[in-house]
């Protein structure tokens, strides 16, 4: 378990260290970076004094360790568009993304695993074949087109919900502004959460419906019956408890998908969160903030990942036992 | 796929006499995903013989039929505009026709990018293998940890970073369909690396090697033929995927322009004036475009089922 663990980590790292690369061939490669520091009229010998103070006349592989030591640090240098320090640009940013994944994976779970296990036990059912049907659609409907449906119905003609923004939000521990304190913030988080939340929840419906359709024909759900368990004891602590292996990993591998299409429902919804920023620096071509972003999402991706890989040591105690790491190996 | 004589007569007959073409007889769902896909397609070609108007030429528009409602749901609706019109007084109807077939054709295009990069890497991968392999695998892992639309929104960036904005609009096509068919390979590129390694130690591999064939003639002419099932399955996906991404890529502002507005861009350009209640303008191009993905995805499931041997 300590070697696989240890193997994990080091392909991690291997991870990390790629993307950084990437960002940094941008940051140093993609248009010239004194160019978009300095104006027009700039005598040469300033732009190399300037060229020599950043270091960019240092050999590439010291500019890219520096470059990895300052992204550990948080520093990213300073947007082309705004001038303000890339590192600070995101934090004040994050909170708002985050809350809104966080309440969008809530909501995926909390609704699509339910609904998901009850097409399960009751296929044949009309709801569980309307619940079916109604998900092949949500798997079509791009982000954005739910979003602005659901404007137009809450926002435009029912009058129910806000629109745009994040509402009224307040301060904790002085820097994190949160949505969770003020009615107007948990009525704003509503509308972009379930658009973000939707294609999840539809993902993780389907999933545990065909994985509790596998394991409901398996002996030792009919074993567990002939015992006379009650049908809770044997839907619920016997049947999900069995698929919940691909559900951990669906739903890590999907919480980087949200964070990722927090930029579409943030752009529908004015949500001041990152992945705006990330919009408008593709929109500008504002290097520094595109790398730094690229940089962010990769160590997201990176953790969620382990602690995918971790979590099937919680759920599977097969896992646990020697060997076993290679067979989650080859999941 | 350069195999000229397959396509003769008998290759028609072949395939009406397919099991393929049996299993989708036998699914109502496929066939109706079907003719609707083939009567969005033919729609969206035609659209310069059947649009009733020309949107996007500016002397043809009209700003006093600005706005107009649907016709069946509004009095004041106009039969010359049967989905009503935008702020500029362009057709909707015509506007989604135009849209339409410049999804389909970046979407499409998009896909044999993909496939191209994939299939040619793949088959590197899988036919040389050692160090080449190797690196074209990390590179692979390390992309499939990013959702395709944020790398084809990197690659986007990056191009606008390099070019200046007018030029960009001017190929802005090209770069949308590089940025997808650059983020959507390495599905490919796996599944053809894991065929070429099975394919390559049999018996018809060996022998065109000892006759001396050329790796790119052997890969091309005899192992691609027998890996295609499974890449026209992710084709076929992936066809639903790419139009979803052009959509988004455009509808964020960075895809094409609106000067040439695909479905994505007519969504954007809709939900500027939604607030003010004029929801036509970009409920039916929302509309159109998931009824396309739909029937797409509905086709490329029913086509992985009916392959799989596993499930016959």
């Amino acid at each position: 378990m300590l070697a696989f663990i240890l193997r994990r980590l080091l392909q991690s790292i291997a991870v990390l260290l790629t993307v950084g690369l990437v960002a940094f061939s941008l940051f140093r490669y993609v248009g010239d970076p004194i160019n978009s520091m300095v104006g027009q009229d700039t005598p040469a010998s300033e732009r190399e004094a300037l060229r020599e103070r950043l270091g960019l006349n240092d050999s590439p592989p010291i500019q890219f360790l520096r470059f990895i030591g300052n992204a550990a640090q948080g520093k990213f240098g300073l947007s082309y568009r705004t001038s303000e320090p890339v590192g600070r640009m995101i934090v004040e940013r994050m909170p708002a993304t985050l809350e809104l994944s966080f309440c969008a994976a809530v909501f995926a779970l909390f609704v699509g695993v339910p609904m998901g296990v009850y097409t399960g036990l009751y296929p044949k059912h009309w709801s569980s074949r309307l619940m079916q049907a109604v998900s092949l659609i949500g798997i079509s409907l791009p982000t954005f087109v739910i979003g602005i449906l659901l404007i137009l119905v809450f926002a435009v003609w029912l009058h129910w919900l806000p629109s745009f923004g994040r509402g009224e939000t307040v301060m904790l521990f002085g820097w994190w502004p949160t949505n969770f304190l003020t009615v107007k913030g948990l009525q704003a988080l509503i509308l972009p959460s379930i658009t973000l939340g939707l294609f999840q929840l539809t993902l993780l419906m389907r999933l545990v419906r065909s994985e509790m359709l596998e394991v409901m024909r398996t002996d030792y759900i009919k074993f567990a019956r002939a015992r006379g368990l009650t049908n809770r004891a044997v839907n619920f602590g016997h049947a999900l408890k069995n698929t919940l292996v691909p559900v951990i990993t669906v739903t890590g591998l999907q919480l980087g998908a949200l964070i990722a299409f927090a930029i579409v429902t943030e752009t529908v919804f004015a949500w001041p969160g990152v992945g705006q920023l990330f919009i408008q620096s593709v929109q500008f071509s504002d290097i520094p903030v595109m790398a730094a972003y690229l940089m962010l999402i990769g160590l997201l991706f990176v953790l969620i990942n382990l602690t995918v890989d971790l979590l099937y040591f919680v759920v599977d105690p097969r896992l646990r036992s020697q060997g076993g790491a290679a067979r989650v190996a080859g999941h | 796929m350069t195999d000229r004589p397959a396509t003769s007569p008998g290759w028609l007959h072949r395939i009406t006499d397919s099991d393929i073409w049996w299993s989708f007889k036998s699914s109502s769902l496929t066939v109706v995903a079907a003719v609707g896909t083939l009567l969005i397609v033919v729609i969206a070609f035609l659209s310069p013989v059947l649009a009733p108007h020309t949107p996007f030429d500016p002397a043809t528009l009209s700003l006093s039929d600005g706005l107009k409602p649907p016709v069946l749901l509004s009095p004041d609706g106009d039969w010359a505009f049967p989905l009503g019109t935008d702020d500029q007084g362009r057709d909707i109807l015509s506007s989604i026709m135009y849209g339409t077939r410049l999804s389909l054709v970046v979407g499409f295009a998009s896909v044999v990018v993909a496939m191209t990069i994939g299939i040619a890497l793949g088959l590197i991968s899988g036919y040389f293998g050692g160090a080449i392999d190797a690196l074209i695998m990390r590179i692979a892992d390390v992309q499939l940890t990013f959702p395709a639309i944020l790398v084809a929104l990197l690659i986007d960036g990056i191009v606008r970073s390099v070019i200046s904005v007018q030029r960009h609009d001017e190929i802005a096509v090209f770069v949308i369909v590089g940025a997808i068919g650059l983020s959507f390979w390495v599905q490919y590129a796996r599944t053809v690396r894991g065929s070429v390694m099975v394919e390559k130690n049999k018996e018809y591999v060996q022998a065109a090697r000892v006759i001396g064939l050329s790796p790119l003639l052997i890969m091309v002419r005899h192992v691609l033929p027998n890996v295609t099932g499974p890449v026209l399955v992710i084709a076929t996906i992936n066809l639903g995927l790419a139009i979803i991404t052009e959509a988004t890529l455009s509808f964020l502002g960075v895809g094409l322009p609106s000067t040439e507005p695909s479905l994505g861009t007519l969504i954007r350009l809709g939900n500027d004036v939604l607030q003010s209640g004029d929801w036509w303008i970009t409920v039916f191009p929302g509309i159109t475009l998931a009824a396309l993905v739909l029937a797409v995805n509905l086709l490329g499931d029913w086509l992985r089922d009916a392959l799989n041997p596993k499930l016959r």
